[in-house]
């Protein structure tokens, strides 16, 4: 009992009414702390995670690593000394292999390595022998060789071969001496059949600015349409005058003997389809101008830039695909406006009558006037002579396909080929260009797309575009790889699916969905939970800290 | 054909060899001696590599490539046209409607003997007549059949009587695909955002929430019996508005275009200031003779329009070509093979009532839903059609008043009941006007997921007694995935009024799923009304080739009925809409709560608390201030 009134005593006297204050204070300002503990610790980073967009990851550093990318292409090049080039002494001191590099200084810093391993062997055996795609066979063929005729230094033939009169050798030449001495021959050999320094920048054009590219491998690459894993070819027949003409063209016949050979050689490099229509009442967009001279209606050169866009208008676009198409038109002047001729900028007529608009396609103009005499009655039957129009249309197919007409050195003789209408090797151009292109292309794509990424933050990335682009980098790294190795088949095929992966990532429509709602907006809305949350924490923390001052003052003061 | 195109491509090669440089040809024989096959090749070939010689960046280049003109003329003079595998025919249809609007329906046909759907090597890619941009779209998506309408307007059945295509207002799409498609709703989606590029419309709205695969409502028009609803897909967008965006790409479709033909009449600022507009596309495979040995595809584009040149020309009942589309006809299509105008002329037999100019002799017979029609007929493709003038203008008067129109047989309204944003009751009516015959109607009805419907309260009722529907398809919405699908075979009563009822409850939407104009409501599409109705006269079932197209769209099966499809208003809902501030004011409130529980917790964990003496009270208080002045002590 007496126990009892004495703790009664002690808690309620013993501390005195100033001791119980500053206790009372202190757990204040404890309470404090730890709301605002509590709320740093785990309110602020509960609200940031639930408020937070959802950012898959990204392979950032290799893609700054594809930014500044080097490109090495190398090309196996066979050459093969046949019987009576080399002395036996030079044959036994031939090493294995001997390698050659050599470096083409670009701003890019783009080094080509070449590299030719070289080995004897008969010619006559090896005459016929299948080379794998990108690879180049040079025979060194005696200099008193029957087999060219005397002013041709270099023959390249249909497949990847090219046979090459040996520069006279000293026979008491080493074996470097003789190869070195060849070294020149070899080079322009592989300029003219892979790929020469300015195939490969013109391919580079659309990610590097060069002053160096040459007109006219820059009008090549202009004109070329862009890369892509398929492409749609349209013929189409343009009737202004069914009234009078009745026309009658063999399509399906001219495609399947003209067009597909060609289709089938390039199938390496993409899918084509090929379809056709006819269009009737189209009409051009210029009127063409009566010539006295010749009494025939001109378009000239200049005007021909307006002729299109009321003509496609009416051509309709591809819907069941997206892949790039590119347009023939065979035009057939109405009766009133025929013969109707194309005069190039000198005012010359153009033989063939058609001309061409780079990525786009091109137009024929086929005139029937003759065909018929005055006393036909409309409509006349009119079969188009289908041979001449796709040898026009073939030669613009292969502009626009970017199969680049090469300028060989002189003393080079090129064999026409086949009935493909394409050469081995003018395919493998095709191919080192394409590669080189679809991997400056998608590298192009995927670093915009992870600089956007980086810069604009409230871009949901999911974990599908992370995958795309995380495929697109590894097949980019195969492909700069494979061309590095000289596999040229694999490198094209990685490289279309580089290309694909990053299309893919880069036009997804998830990346969309939250572009517009940025982080300012964001604060704006929870505005009224963080002010009056924020506002009282705000003030007993400073209070806190300045009575922590003046506590401290208080005391120097009393040391004092 | 075999024979010709090996003619051919002996023309190409010879081509070739004349492209060759003898020049070059030299040096490869002495290049390749050793190998004769290769120069053999070599000496009928050459690249078109001659191209392009002196080619600079300009944009427009010609293209330089030898070419021998001479031949090809020779080539003519032999020349005979392959039969064209394609047809082409256009046909304008006039009937003077009783209540003084005219009815003018204009239809294009394309024929083509060849196979979309075929498997493997050979896909159709040639297109003549046939417009390519769908016929990749058939091939692409194997479809079976297709049928898109547009509509702008709805079509009155009581004052105009039956159309000869129906349509619903705003836009439908019905398409069987072929049964081989594994992903139907994948080429389904596809399909309808390939087709609202091709016709400028908004088709790509088409989802999963408003497409339905009615059991038994829409069966193929065309070959192919195809019964397995799972390949048939449906879907109305009663919003969509219809205007000449939509009629631009319809016209492309055209060989013609609108150059020539009965399409010059398209003018798009005639067509539209009309009280009726609708175009339509049906694409389906057919008989291409009476033995159906042989398929061919069918394209068919009909525009309907109903002029109501009687309440906004003055009264007036005359009306000409000129008049209604300000332009006249100078020719037909050159690539038609038939071009013909047909006027409704069965009231008129003796010309009491009106007259037309030019006259025509040509008269033609036709039994259009189930009614025998006489017809005037001008034929395009012949000359003296256009006078003297070279151009055709049809001109009518009217002479006396216009008779009574028969009432149509079949013919059904809809509207929404029910007061408050709660329930309400959906009512459809269908009336069968048939003096002595009954006859069953199959009722489609596909109302969207926010109507829940309560099929409870579903009743039928014909003469105020209850009609048992003898079948019923219901398929239950489910929340944003499907609509509501009632199907219904009703035997309608002779000369009676059947009432079909359902109430609803309106859902509540997520507030991104409301419309940009939440207030104008939300609309519910046409329920759709399938019949044999009984016919008045024989109808045609052999299958010519000459029949007016009008005619001849619907397959007929047996004589004695024929086949009607109505189709009712679209419903305008109300839902209850929400304040579209209410996410932020939400927001904003449930922050303050929070702040306020927040600052209340708060004051009472940090407030240190200290005994106070009590102050006295204001009364003491103030005695005490009078005490001080006075000098008085003051109170304790």
């Amino acid at each position: 009992m007496i126990k009892c009134t004495n703790l009664f005593f002690i808690s309620h006297v013993s501390p005195g009414p100033c001791c119980l204050l500053q206790a009372e204070k202190q757990r204040g300002r404890y309470a404090a702390l730890a709301i605002a503990a509590v709320v740093i610790v785990v309110g602020i980073p509960l609200w940031w995670k639930t408020t937070e967009t959802y950012r898959a990851w990204l392979p950032f550093s290799e893609i700054s690593e594809l930014d500044s990318l080097q490109l090495q292409l190398s090309v196996d090049i066979e050459v093969v000394f046949s019987r009576g080039t080399l002395t036996p002494e030079q044959q036994k001191k031939f090493p294995l292999s001997h390698v050659n590099e050599k470096e083409h200084q670009v701003d890019v810093s783009i080094p080509e390595l070449l590299t030719s391993p070289s080995t004897e062997a008969d010619l006559s055996l090896h005459m016929l022998s299948e080379s794998s795609c990108g690879s180049v066979v040079v025979y060194v063929i005696p200099e008193t060789a029957a087999l060219l005729p005397e002013d041709v230094k270099v023959y390249v033939g249909q497949r990847r071969t090219a046979l090459l009169r040996s520069p006279p050798f000293k026979s008491s030449w080493s074996l470097k001496e003789v190869l070195s001495n060849l070294d020149v021959k070899v080079e322009q050999v592989v300029s003219t059949m892979s790929f020469s320094h300015q195939d490969i920048v013109a391919a580079l054009s659309n990610r590097v600015r060069m002053a160096k590219v040459t007109k006219e491998s820059m009008a090549d690459s202009m004109r070329a349409i862009k890369s892509s894993p398929g492409y749609e070819i349209t013929f189409s027949l343009l009737n202004p005058d069914p009234r009078s003409h009745s026309l009658h063209w063999d399509i399906e016949g001219a495609v399947q003997s003209c067009i597909q050979p060609l289709l089938n050689k390039l199938a390496p490099i993409a899918n084509f389809s090929v379809d056709s229509q006819i269009l009737y009442y189209v009409v051009l967009g210029v009127n063409p101008r009566f010539d006295n001279s010749v009494s025939a209606y001109t378009l000239s050169a200049d005007s021909l830039s307006h002729v299109i866009n009321p003509v496609e208008a009416r051509l309709g676009s591809n819907a069941a695909s997206s892949n790039p198409v590119l347009n023939f038109l065979l035009y057939v002047p109405d009766s009133h406006h025929s013969p109707l001729f194309i005069r190039d900028h000198s005012k010359r007529e153009v033989p063939s009558n058609a001309f061409h608009s780079p990525r786009w396609g091109g137009i024929m103009v086929y005139n029937v006037n003759e065909m018929y005499g005055p006393e036909a009655e409309p409509p006349v039957d009119i079969n188009i002579n289908m041979a001449k129009v796709m040898g026009v249309f073939l030669a613009q197919l292969r502009l626009m396909l970017g199969v680049q007409h090469t300028h060989p050195p002189t003393g080079f003789v090129l064999q026409s080929p086949g009935s493909a209408g394409l050469a081995d090797w003018e395919l493998d151009r095709l191919l080192w260009s394409r590669s080189v292109e679809n991997i400056a292309t998608a590298s192009t794509t995927i670093t915009s797309l992870a600089q956007l990424l980086d810069q604009i933050g409230n871009i949901v990335i999911n974990d599908n575009i992370a995958q795309q682009v995380s495929s697109a980098v590894t097949s980019l790294q195969s492909a700069v790889a494979e061309l590095e190795a000289g596999n040229l088949a694999f490198a094209l095929q990685y490289s279309r699916e580089a290309i694909l992966a990053s299309e893919r990532a880069f036009f997804d429509p998830s990346l969309l969905h939250l572009l517009y709602f940025p982080d300012d907006q964001k604060f704006a809305i929870y505005i009224p939970l963080f002010l009056p949350m924020c506002v009282p924490i705000v003030l007993s923390l400073l209070k806190i800290v300045s009575e922590a001052k003046k506590r401290r003052a208080d005391k120097q003061a009393k040391s004092d | 054909m075999a024979a010709h195109r090996c003619g051919l491509s002996l023309v190409c090669i010879l081509f070739f060899s004349s492209l060759a440089h003898p020049s070059r040809c030299d040096t490869l024989e002495k290049a390749n001696d050793n190998t004769a096959t290769k120069r053999s090749i070599s000496e009928v070939n050459t690249d078109g590599s001659v191209a392009g010689e002196d080619m600079n960046e300009r944009q427009w280049q010609s293209t330089d490539v030898e070419v021998n003109r001479s031949d090809g003329t020779k080539n003519s003079e032999t020349f005979t046209p392959a039969p064209a595998k394609d047809q082409f025919q256009e046909e304008l249809v006039i009937r003077p409607l009783h209540s003084g609007d005219i009815y003018a329906s204009f239809q294009f046909r394309t024929l083509w003997d060849t196979d979309f759907l075929q498997e493997g090597q050979k896909k159709v890619s040639h297109y003549r007549l046939f417009p390519k941009s769908l016929g990749q779209v058939l091939s692409k998506f194997s479809v079976q059949e297709l049928h898109i309408s547009f509509t702008q307007g709805f079509w009155r059945t009581m004052q105009w009587g039956q159309p000869f295509i129906p349509s619903p207002p705003g836009a439908e799409l019905w398409v069987w695909f072929h049964h081989t498609v594994s992903d139907v709703d994948g080429n389904w989606k596809e399909l309808t955002n390939v087709l609202s590029g091709i016709f400028c419309a908004s088709l790509n709205f088409i989802d999963m929430t408003n497409t339905v695969q009615p059991s038994a409502s829409f069966k193929p028009l065309g070959l192919g019996n195809a019964t397995d609803h799972r390949f048939l897909r449906y879907a109305t967008l009663p919003r969509e508005i219809v205007c000449t965006e939509n009629l631009t790409p319809w016209k492309k479709l055209l060989p013609c275009g609108s150059k020539a033909g009965l399409a010059v009449l398209m003018k798009s600022e005639k067509l539209f200031h009309s009280s009726f507009h609708s175009q339509a596309v049906h694409i389906r495979p057919i008989c291409q003779d009476e033995q159906c040995t042989s398929k061919a595809w069918e394209l068919r584009q009909t525009l309907n329009v109903v002029f109501d040149h009687y309440t906004s020309g003055q009264g007036k009942k005359e009306w000409s070509l000129f008049k209604m589309f300000s332009r006249t006809l100078t020719e037909a299509c050159p690539l038609a093979s038939s071009s013909k105008v047909y006027v409704d002329i069965t009231d008129n037999p003796e010309g009491e009532l009106f007259e037309l100019s030019p006259a025509t002799p040509l008269l033609s017979q036709a039994v259009v839903l189930g009614d025998r029609r006489t017809y005037s007929v001008y034929d395009l493709t012949r000359a003296e059609t256009f006078g003297q003038l070279r151009s055709f203008n049809l001109l009518l008067r009217w002479k006396g008043d216009s008779g009574d129109m028969l009432r149509p047989l079949l013919h059904a309204e809809r509207y929404v009941a029910g007061f408050g944003l709660q329930t309400g009751e959906i009512h459809t009516v269908i009336y069968n006007n048939h003096p002595y015959r009954a006859f069953p109607v199959l009722l489609m009805d596909s109302v969207p997921w926010y109507l829940q419907l309560y099929i409870h309260t579903l009743t039928v009722t014909s003469k105020s007694r209850d009609n048992k529907p003898s079948y019923i398809h219901y398929q239950p919405a489910k929340d944003r995935h499907r609509p509501h699908l009632l199907e219904m075979l009703i035997q309608l009563p002779p000369h009676s009024m059947t009432e079909v009822t359902v109430q609803f409850e309106r859902a509540l939407l997520k507030w991104t799923e409301y419309t940009p104009d939440p207030n104008h409501g939300f609309y519910v599409g046409s329920s759709v009304i399938s019949a044999l109705v009984p016919s008045m006269v024989a109808m045609s079932t052999n299958f010519t080739q000459d029949q007016p197209l009008f005619s001849s769209f619907v397959p007929v099966k047996e004589e004695s009925s024929y086949f009607v499809r109505v189709y009712t208003e679209p419903l305008l809902v109300n839902l209850p809409t929400p304040d579209f501030s209410m996410p932020y004011n939400v927001i904003c409130l449930t922050c303050t709560v929070v702040a306020v529980g927040y600052g209340s917790f708060y004051n009472l964990l940090t407030r240190t608390f200290q005994v106070d003496e009590p102050s006295p009270p204001l009364a003491k208080r103030l005695a005490n201030f009078i005490r001080r002045i006075r000098g008085v002590p003051l109170l304790a």
